[in-house]
């Protein structure tokens, strides 16, 4: 559900949602609490990844992992290049994990990263999962 | 693909809570 703020329309809103700089889009569940705030311009891959990767957050918020993973899981597939993609990976394992307890999509997801996106800081956040030896 | 911008976004919010929608709330300085 799209709204739009422009600033001479709606200065209050901007007071009133703390958005301090333009362009800023914030993207909120349904229950009205802000899950994703993203500041300045991207590429158009990086915004629909971005949004896409909060719907994933979403879902993953409310416990309903296997909506997460497949939000996650386009995130990875579509928009592979994107800066959310290394983030999609990591989280679409948690998902998984959450779901199944599983623990080894949680080492493969570390092999995953650090092969695919070794200098992302989520192949750092993963590296506790590798296997060792 | 055409979007249908609201301009209201408490009236959003009651539907998105009423649809399990989630909102997406853009700030422009752009000219309306």
């Amino acid at each position: 559900m799209p709204v739009e703020a422009h600033i001479k329309e709606h200065p209050a809103w901007f007071h009133r949602f703390e958005a301090v700089w333009t362009p800023t889009v914030l993207l909120f569940d349904s229950h009205g609490k802000e899950r994703v705030r993203l500041e300045g311009y991207l590429t158009n891959i990086d915004f629909m990844a971005a949004l896409t990767s909060g719907l994933g957050r979403i879902a993953f918020v409310q416990k309903k992992y296997a909506d997460a993973q497949r939000w996650y899981d386009d995130v990875v597939t579509r928009f592979g290049q994107s800066h959310s993609a290394p983030g999609a990976m990591y989280w679409r394992a948690v998902a998984r994990y959450s779901a199944t307890h599983d623990h080894t999509v949680l080492s493969k997801v570390a092999e995953e990263l650090t092969t695919t996106y070794p200098s992302s800081v989520w192949a750092s956040k993963a590296i506790p999962w590798l296997s060792k030896g | 693909m055409a979007v249908d911008w609201s301009r209201d976004v408490d009236q959003a919010f009651a539907a998105a809570k009423e649809q399990s929608r989630a909102v997406l709330l853009d700030f422009s300085a752009a000219p309306a």
